[in-house]
């Protein structure tokens, strides 16, 4: 039993290994990836952040917390649109990651929410941000700014209309 | 003793009716904002302010069909993007555009002060105009509007809305023609536009 456990744990470890590699720097127990925020209107006082945060361990951890320069709190929300009500919760509980799993935080579900930004987030620009989760301590990122119409961390928002 | 297995399976079965009795609400609910409840239901009389200080009424608006969303600029992520998507829809629409008006109506007039709104609207179509008032005022508004909203207090001492994210399409003569709802495709929300900008009474 004890055997089977840990040949499970070194397959999770093998399977995980390549990703491990591939991110710089690859010591952390959780990888963010894909970091972005949305460039905000003028006079707006908040900001949301997204991301894809990948656990690399096989105990499930938890964002617990987080902060930047840019906005005097930052919390973790979840949001929702149900019958055409948006809802908007704080997960005062942090936000789970699962053992060797991963949460992605985009438009429309999970966010990291600026609030009382002390400047304007403009496209292109880009600010930091450290996020603290309850096993892999602080992990301080680099977040980019896109368009106030983009909807992923690759797409400017204003090139694809897809009109047609 | 005997009589507890009864009372158990009861109570799930009332907690299983009210449940789906529940469901089946929500599930409804939507639908009737278009049929049900009708189209003479929704709109009325308004007195607010807008983005400029000056005061506005539903006659400001009568005489170009009218387009309409409930928001709050506290609001990190549907709102930007429901009123960035207008913007770019208004820019598809061309010449027409200007045969509609575009208002933006707050749910959370405490924070939206007609400056603010202004600020905040110019990042986006400049038609689109910001419309806010006392917190009796707007309750109205969204009343006639069967708009939802309400404050959720946040731990920080501060709070949120949730409200409806629902872009409504009004006629000149102020009747509800259809809803735009969230994340609707560009294809459909034009094409509702589009119908939308057919009823405009020719000049």
């Amino acid at each position: 039993m004890r055997l089977l456990s840990k040949l499970a744990l070194m397959a999770v470890l093998l399977a995980a290994a390549p990703a491990a590699f591939a991110q710089a720097g690859g010591t952390s127990k959780i990888n963010v990836e894909q970091p972005w925020a949305r460039a905000t209107p003028a006079g707006a006082m908040t900001g949301a952040v997204y991301m894809t945060l990948a656990n690399r361990t096989n105990t499930e951890d938890r964002l617990t917390a987080a902060s930047s320069d840019v906005a005097s709190k930052v919390q973790i929300h979840e949001m929702a649109v149900v019958n055409g009500i948006m809802q908007m919760r704080q997960l005062t509980d942090g936000l789970a990651v699962p053992a060797g799993g991963s949460v992605t935080l985009k438009p429309g579900g999970y966010h990291v929410m600026l609030i009382g930004l002390k400047k304007r987030l403009i496209a292109g620009q880009t600010f930091p941000l450290t996020l603290t989760f309850a096993n892999a301590g602080n992990i301080s990122i680099t977040v980019p700014i896109q368009a106030i119409g983009a909807t992923n961390s690759g797409n400017g928002g204003m090139g694809k209309m897809e009109m047609k | 003793m005997r009589a507890r297995p009864w009372i158990i399976i009861a109570a799930a079965g009332v907690v299983a009716f009210g449940a789906i009795a529940l469901v089946l609400t929500f599930a409804v609910a939507p639908r009737q904002i278009g049929q049900a409840v009708g189209v003479a239901s929704i709109g009325g009389p308004f007195t607010l302010t807008d983005d400029t200080g000056a005061t506005v009424t539903d006659k400001t608006l009568a005489g170009k069909p009218y387009v309409m969303y409930f928001g709050y600029t506290y609001c990190p992520d549907v709102c930007p993007t429901t009123l960035f998507d207008l913007t770019r829809w208004i820019k598809a629409l061309g010449p027409d555009a200007d045969k509609l008006s575009y208002v933006f109506v707050t749910v959370d007039p405490e924070r939206d002060t007609p400056k603010l709104m202004h600020e905040y609207l110019a990042s986006f179509d400049k038609r689109i105009r910001g419309f806010t008032g006392t917190p009796a005022q707007i309750a109205k508004i969204a009343k006639e509007y069967r708009v939802y909203y309400k404050k959720v207090p946040s731990s920080d001492g501060s709070y949120l809305m949730d409200h409806s994210a629902i872009i409504y399409l009004m006629t000149a003569d102020e009747k509800f023609d259809t809803v735009i709802p969230y994340q609707e495709k560009d294809t459909a929300a034009l094409a509702k536009l589009r119908d939308l900008v057919a009823t405009a009474p020719s000049s």
